[in-house]
């Protein structure tokens, strides 16, 4: 469950880069641990992330997890199904697919060089079984 | 017993009447001859219409779907779910307590300002400080009071102190206080043996720390006997002492917060002092100080000048942290309580309370794990990691298991540091009968088939809750 | 006196199943010379009937609050059904602990569930949560929240705000939470302030603490179009009967105290709080919130709901302290509300202003005594006298009226008045009587003893 194409922080998050663009969302582990999630609270768009900030909480029913900025940008957008005034919430996204439809925020990347910095899937998975 | 009660809202008749107030004999004005046209309420509120017998009915159901201490043995750790003494009750309903104005003329409530003064002595003796505020509301309240002293005391004392120290055993409302407080918090390890880890402790402390809160017994239910070196090392390092009185039940007469090192407590008058919880509050949770912070206490408190009393406001208090006095009625039964027990009457519960906990500590460990050791005070912890591992069943299981057995639950997964943790108080007065019920309900679900207990309780008017779906699309009013 | 069951066999035999000799074992680990050692120095224990006698002697030293009150000022006398406290004394609601259970707890859950419901249709707002402490602090609660939605770090209370509630505002705040800044009266009147971009919320109350009615449109749209949060307190639950609700003229968030709407005057406590917001607001509400669901059959039922954000969980992250309901007295507003229906809480409005306007008219006519203020005004008024106001007090106490309250105190441009209430229970031969004893206080005043 941890994508080869993916790239990863110590914090469970995933980014996916495409080009300068990079999509942001927590992995499959740490919605496990989590358990079932209830609220997402997303950036605005326009909102200026600094690499390592939080820009967010993840709620599950039984605990609350910060989201730390994996690098430094721009929200361009958002995912519109995990905003909670959205007709069509759908906090059940990240369980159900985390590396996919429950995607949480794209960036516009200020600085390619913090790419260096993340994992990959191996390093990442090492990170898991340690924490598991 | 019926599953369920339908809400008032679909009992609800247009044109029903209930209980009407009294029509007054002044000539009638009507809302539009006096009120500006913007603020006229255009319909009026949605309220239910029903007759005297639907309302009473109803309530009369929805109660039969509680537990209470009542009729429900609650074996609550940290809660205190003592017997409610009905002759509290029936001193908060005599109407030169319950009728009287909290903004009328001091020499027209002198009984009442007397009341609160005794409770206030009575309480400062029992903890050991020199004066105490009966403002706050809760315990979580009389935290946060504390706090915002101890804040305004460093100020004025030019120390720039900014973090506090919580050990990580304690009560959640502690670092939620300080935060809110506006301190950093500080969470200090425990040892092996439960208590205050003292080389943590060291390590942490220096001239930014202005307290450290702590709960004594502990959350585990053992007394920290480290406490005399943990007070000197704080005041050494100019810190503060907090008490937290959650635990106060295994200590009246025999140990007082004051003797112990500590600067401020609060007490929970829900819990050591009988009045009962009323599913959620009210509570009371007096705050208490020695030395210089006693001018810091939050005002006014009532003082007495010769035969008279009358209500003054500290030299440096922090001001108010609620509307008028106190909870005045929950006062009244806890004085109605200490005033029934006296010194010896105190020392007896909490004798009782410690001796009840350890008997149904040694019988149930040999079932379950008990994490931390030894003679425990009012309280214990114990771990259903054993049956987890042994069997599947987790500490919700067990908790929900003993609803069916006619028990409340016992507090779960709390403290934090005690995985499938399952806390349990039994007060000093439940009988040994009942004890040796409980004892017996819990070794025989812990025989019990797996699946039994997953899907417990099975004799509730509902079985557990879809919680994900009601926190995910939040249904809190019935719809209009 | 004692509760303890415990007989000695009882005890022998739990000593013997721990493997100590005496009760004083138990206490070995607490160092010796920590133990007291001594009687606590407390008043005697007195058996139930010495102690109804001595609680008896104590009540009867405080003057009872009846039809011959004119006091409100934040707490008021209305009417409250018998039934009210046939259901909060029975024994499965007073004695009932915190509804974590959600199982064993229903017809707790349930209550708050209709009372949450009660106090928007009130309200005219989203959501509302269990309650709080009291209407004071329910007002923190909504500036905090306010706060926090919008970082920003400036509030704008208007002067007629009940002096409590500024008051725990400023506690509050002085630990370094953001600023407050007052909003001058005029008339007795909030005036439509200029609100800048740094300005969080700003709070009326209506009726306001001088018992006029604010001009709660205008002074909503003001802080909304700066982007602060509006945040109305009601005075008295029973106005909103015949005032508008505060969510149809632009409220964020709503707070106030339930206690006229259920609750004796109590000495001022235990009182209840209530705290309702728009629905963008929920995820900052504090305290508990109960929520409708089902269990695995499908079968209705109530818990405790977005909890994961509270202190147990989340600890110093956690956005409010708060672990508590006013469950009984919440419960008392919810069985109230239910008997009185909205005819009776019509009713119990009109009484009041039918009262009141009739007091207001008459004393304005005991020579040397005037209103203050010309505004419109729900059940309370502010009377200005011609003697000082602390003194008129004393010499009705005697006379066992309680005439109002003082306002020099709060308001010292004010220090020449009272502040004066009438509820649905005032009758005409009290306003009479009270205009009389006025009269002849002013013509002879008397010398009041300390």
């Amino acid at each position: 469950m941890i994508p080869q194409d993916l790239k990863y922080t110590d914090e469970h998050e995933w980014i996916r880069l495409n080009g300068e663009i990079c999509e942001v969302g927590i992995t499959h582990f740490a919605q496990e641990q989590l358990g079932d999630i209830v609220y997402v609270e997303l950036p605005s768009v326009g909102s200026k992330l600094t690499r390592g900030q939080t820009f967010g909480v993840v709620e599950s029913v039984k605990t609350v997890s910060d989201l730390y900025a994996p690098l430094t940008g721009e929200v361009v957008e958002v995912n519109p199904e995990l905003l909670s005034e959205a007709d069509e919430f759908k906090p059940e996204l990240v369980n159900d697919d985390p590396f996919g439809q429950g995607w949480m925020v794209r960036l516009h990347l200020a600085d390619p060089s913090e790419l260096e910095s993340l994992l990959d899937a191996a390093a990442y998975k090492k990170i898991t079984e340690e924490a598991g | 017993m019926k599953a369920f009660e339908p809400t008032l809202f679909e009992k609800s008749r247009p044109g029903r009447r209930a209980t009407m107030p009294p029509e007054t004999d002044c000539p009638q004005v009507q809302p539009e001859e006096v009120l500006p046209v913007g603020m006229l309420r255009q319909a009026p509120p949605a309220l239910p219409e029903l007759s005297e017998l639907d309302v009473l009915r109803h309530f009369t159901r929805l109660s039969q779907l509680n537990f209470s201490v009542d009729t429900h043995f609650y074996p609550l750790g940290s809660c205190t779910m003592k017997y409610n003494p009905r002759v509290n009750e029936k001193a908060a309903t005599l109407p030169g307590f319950a009728a009287i104005h909290p903004l009328a003329p001091e020499s027209t409530v002198q009984g009442a300002l007397a009341l609160m003064h005794s409770l206030q002595d009575c309480l400062a003796e029992v903890t050991g400080m020199d004066a105490i505020s009966l403002q706050p509301s809760a315990g979580a309240h009389g935290e946060i009071t504390a706090l915002f002293m101890i804040s305004r005391y460093f100020q004025d004392k030019g120390e720039n102190r900014t973090r506090v120290l919580v050990p990580d055993s304690s009560h959640g409302t502690n670092p939620a206080s300080a935060a809110l407080a506006g301190f950093e918090v500080v969470t200090i390890p425990s040892n092996a043996e439960g208590g205050v880890d003292l080389e943590a402790l060291r390590a942490n402390l220096d001239s930014t720390v202005a307290c450290l809160m702590l709960t004594n017994p502990s959350t585990l239910g053992l007394f920290e006997t480290g406490i005399e070196e943990i007070a000197r090392l704080v005041h050494e390092a100019g810190g503060l002492l907090y008490y937290d009185g959650a635990n106060m039940n295994a200590l009246m007469g025999l140990v007082r917060p004051g003797d112990m090192g500590f600067d401020l407590v609060h007490l929970n008058l829900h819990k050591t002092f009988s009045t009962p919880h009323g599913g959620g509050g009210p509570g009371a949770g007096p705050v208490g100080a020695r030395g210089e912070l006693v001018h810091y206490l939050p005002g006014p408190c009532v003082v007495q000048d010769g035969e008279t009393f009358r209500t003054e406001v500290p030299r440096h208090s922090i001001g108010r942290v609620r509307t008028f006095w106190g909870n005045f009625l929950v006062l009244v039964r806890a004085y109605a309580y200490i005033r029934t027990h006296g010194s010896q009457g105190l020392q007896d519960v909490s004798q009782a309370a410690v001796l009840s906990a350890n008997y149904m500590r040694v019988r149930l460990q040999e079932r379950f794990d008990l994490p931390y050791q030894g003679t425990c005070m009012h309280e214990f912890v114990l771990s259903a990691r054993n049956l987890k591992a042994e069997r599947g069943i987790r500490a919700t299981d067990v908790a929900k298991r003993l609803l069916d057995f006619g028990f409340h639950a016992p507090t779960v997964y709390f403290p934090l540091i005690v995985e499938e943790a399952l806390m349990i108080e039994p007060t000093e007065t439940e009988s040994l009968e009942t004890l040796d019920s409980f004892i017996e309900a819990m070794l025989t679900l812990a025989e019990e088939e797996p699946q039994t207990l997953h899907d417990a309780p099975h004799t509730r008017p509902v079985g557990r809750l879809d919680e994900t779906q009601a926190a995910r699309k939040p249904v809190l009013i019935w719809p209009e | 006196m004692s509760y303890l069951p415990h007989t000695r066999a009882d005890q022998e035999h739990m000593l013997q199943a721990v493997g100590v000799s005496c009760q004083e074992d138990l206490f070995a680990s607490i160092p010796p010379g920590l133990r007291l050692g001594r009687d606590l120095c407390l008043p005697p224990a007195l058996a139930e009937h010495d102690l109804l006698e001595h609680l008896g002697q104590l009540a009867a030293r405080n003057q009872v609050a009846g039809r011959s009150s004119f006091l409100g000022a934040g707490a008021y006398r209305h009417f409250v059904p018998s039934l009210v406290e046939t259901v909060t004394s029975r024994s499965e609601f007073l004695t009932a602990y915190t509804p974590y259970q959600a199982e064993a707890s229903q017809g707790t859950l349930q209550a708050i569930f209709e009372f949450q419901t009660m106090i928007c249709r009130l309200t005219g707002m989203d959501v509302a949560n269990a309650s709080v402490y009291d209407g004071g602090t329910a007002a923190t609660d909504a500036v905090l929240m306010a706060l926090a939605q919008t970082r920003r770090s400036k509030v704008l209370v208007s002067r007629g705000v009940h002096p409590h509630a500024r008051q725990i505002l400023s506690t509050y705040l002085a630990a370094g939470g953001g600023v407050v800044e007052e909003l001058p009266l005029r008339e007795g009147r909030t005036e439509v302030p200029q609100v800048g971009s740094d300005v969080a919320a700003v709070v009326i109350q209506v009726p306001n603490f001088l018992g006029l009615v604010e001009d709660g449109p205008g002074l909503c749209q003001a802080a909304r179009q700066a982007g602060a949060l509006a945040i109305v307190a009601v005075n008295d639950p029973v106005s909103l009967a015949v005032l508008e609700a505060p969510g149809a003229y632009g409220a964020d968030l709503v707070c106030g105290e339930a206690q006229p709407i259920g609750l004796p005057l109590s000495f001022g406590g235990p009182y209840v709080g209530f705290l309702a917001a728009r629905k963008e607001l929920l995820r900052r509400m504090p305290g508990r919130l109960v929520g409708l669901t089902a269990d695995g059959q499908g079968r209705r039922g109530f818990c405790l709901t977005l909890q994961a954000r509270e202190q147990h969980i989340r600890r110093e992250k956690a956005s409010s302290n708060i672990c508590s309901n006013q469950g009984l007295c919440a419960l008392a507003v919810t069985v109230n509300l239910a008997l009185l229906g909205p005819e009776g809480l019509r009713r119990a409005a009109l009484g009041s202003m039918s009262a009141s306007a009739f007091a207001r008219e008459r004393l304005a006519r005991v020579p040397g005594f005037s209103l203050a203020f010309s505004g419109p005004s729900f059940h309370e008024f502010v009377l200005r006298c011609p003697v000082p106001p602390e003194q008129i007090l004393e010499g009705l106490a005697e006379r066992g009226i309680l005439g109002g309250h003082a306002l020099g105190r709060e308001y010292p441009e004010l220090a020449d008045s009272l502040l004066v209430c009438c509820t649905e229970s005032t009758r005409r031969r009290d306003v009479e009587e009270l205009a009389l004893e006025l009269e002849a206080l002013v013509q002879a005043p008397v010398e009041v003893t300390r």
